[in-house]
């Protein structure tokens, strides 16, 4: 039985409501409006860095980098410089590839039992496929509100916008990144649904997101392609926002207000949730530290000193027993030798 | 032993923590004294004596890349010129003389919230604005 989903589904769904029906009501439109999205973003800003400095407290007195590849040792064996980095020019190139390209996941493998007890690992590209247009299809579609937040709006940013909907499918132009997002979306929540496994350990809190995210993309679309919203007043009313002189815009309708609320409860809830990959990404130490344990001592920064008795202390201690009872030792006694006789006579 | 007090790579959290800070405050310093008052796309003496659009007001302000849409392909793939409204008022289909005659001035109407929403419609990339070529 699992029923986290269930909960996800509800808590978004009352979410929904709630912004829907609050924003009708007298002064519903200031507090989803204005308060809540400032409140959002102060809890993000101020959440993240004590997630990250909470993290930084951990000290990680081992290197542990997952190695992918050959560590660098005799000359004429040739190391693998990216995914078994010695340097931090390699860490550096690692981990760029890592948060762009999502390299580790490209690894990923399905195993699996074939012909009764054959266990096999299984060539698994789909997660990494799908995660890849998710991330960079939810960048772009945030890249591309910014002409919301800005005025004049960077070019750069028209240019993404031009190249999204160049398929020039419809009025207004279909973008290629919310169809790709929504897919993608529901790629991730169907394996959560469909694999036994999956299902077996997704929580209410990997759904939430999920959930959440699908709500913001179906908001976004409705109003661009169906339900229309008066685009100019919504910039009007952003712009008031980023330049601190919040100002309510008529008629906007709500379910631009259900848009924003989620869009809030997501930067809200981010610093608490497993979202935080996104910082934790550059904090995880079996990506980011370089491989050097075979020519780079470490210290434990905690250890106390150790009261050490080495074998020399050892052997000078009890040289002459030993050699008296036939032990071998290191360091003969003929250094000591001419003393002997001289303390028999 | 452990002294939780510590941030370990102080200055690369630093760092790191500032770019975010940047980056997700762009929209706040990017507009940093700069009001940018929404436009009042001005409305030409034509249209205004012709009081009313080929649909409403608050309909053509959301709906109007639509028609445009729905009477190119009604001319070009079925070649019906004649658009009826909702009050059986004909119109032709026609961007350049049946829109613009009444908003003459592109400018001042198109642009004005196209530039501030940031929209690039490609209409003129095969229609012309007649009083841009004069």
């Amino acid at each position: 039985m699992n029923i986290s989903y269930m909960y996800s589904l509800i808590a978004v769904i009352v979410l929904f409501l709630l912004a829907y029906v609050g924003a009708m009501l007298p002064g519903g439109e200031v507090f989803f409006g204005i308060i809540i999205p400032y409140l959002a973003l102060i809890i993000f800003i101020l959440g993240f860095i004590n997630r990250v400095v909470d993290w930084a407290r951990s000290p990680v007195p081992f290197r542990i980098p997952t190695t992918c590849g050959q560590e660098k040792s005799l000359p004429w064996i040739k190391p693998n410089s990216i995914d078994n980095p010695t340097t931090t020019g390699g860490v550096i190139i690692r981990m760029f590839l890592e948060v762009v390209f999502f390299r580790s996941l490209f690894r990923n493998t399905k195993m699996a039992l074939q012909e009764g007890d054959k266990l096999s690992y299984e060539w698994e590209k789909w997660l990494w496929l799908f995660s890849l247009a998710f991330h960079w299809t939810f960048f772009v579609v945030i890249f591309r509100h910014l002409r919301f937040f800005t005025e004049p709006v960077p070019a750069l940013v028209e240019l993404v916008a031009k190249l999204d909907g160049f398929l020039q499918i419809g009025l207004p132009e279909l973008r290629i990144s919310g169809v790709v997002l929504l897919g993608a979306l529901m790629f991730l929540f169907l394996r959560r649904i469909y694999i036994p496994q999956m299902r077996f350990i997704s929580l209410a809190s990997d759904y939430f997101p999920l959930f959440l995210i699908i709500g913001i993309a179906f908001t976004g679309i409705l109003m661009r392609y169906f339900t229309k919203v008066d685009i100019v007043g919504v910039k009007e009313f952003t712009m008031n926002l980023v330049t601190f002189k919040p100002h309510i815009t008529e008629g906007i309708g709500s379910i631009f207000y259900v848009h924003l609320f989620f869009v809030s409860v997501l930067l809200a809830y981010f610093p608490f949730s497993k979202l935080m990959h996104l910082g934790g990404i550059f904090m995880s130490p079996t990506r980011n530290m370089v491989n050097n344990n075979r020519f780079k001592r470490h210290i434990n920064p905690w250890n106390y000193p150790v009261e050490v008795h080495t074998y020399e202390q050892y052997e000078d201690e009890f040289r002459e027993k030993m050699v008296g009872v036939g032990l071998p030792v290191v360091k003969p006694l003929a250094a000591k030798t001419p003393e002997e006789p001289e303390e028999k006579e | 032993m452990t002294n939780n007090k510590k941030i370990y790579d102080k200055g690369m959290v630093i760092i790191g923590l500032c770019i975010f800070v940047v980056v997700i405050t762009f929209p706040f310093w990017f507009n940093l004294g700069n009001a940018a008052p929404a436009p009042e796309p001005k409305i030409a003496d034509k249209a205004k004596a012709a009081k009313e659009c080929v649909m409403p007001k608050a309909y053509m302000k959301v709906e109007h890349m639509q028609i445009l849409n729905e009477w190119r392909d009604t001319v070009v793939r079925d070649a019906k010129r004649i658009f009826v409204n909702s009050s059986g008022k004909e119109f032709n289909m026609s961007l350049t003389s049946t829109c613009l005659d009444c908003h003459t001035e592109k400018a001042e109407f198109c642009d004005k919230c196209h530039d501030y929403a940031s929209v690039s419609p490609y209409c003129w990339e095969c229609h012309i604005d007649p009083k841009e070529t004069k």
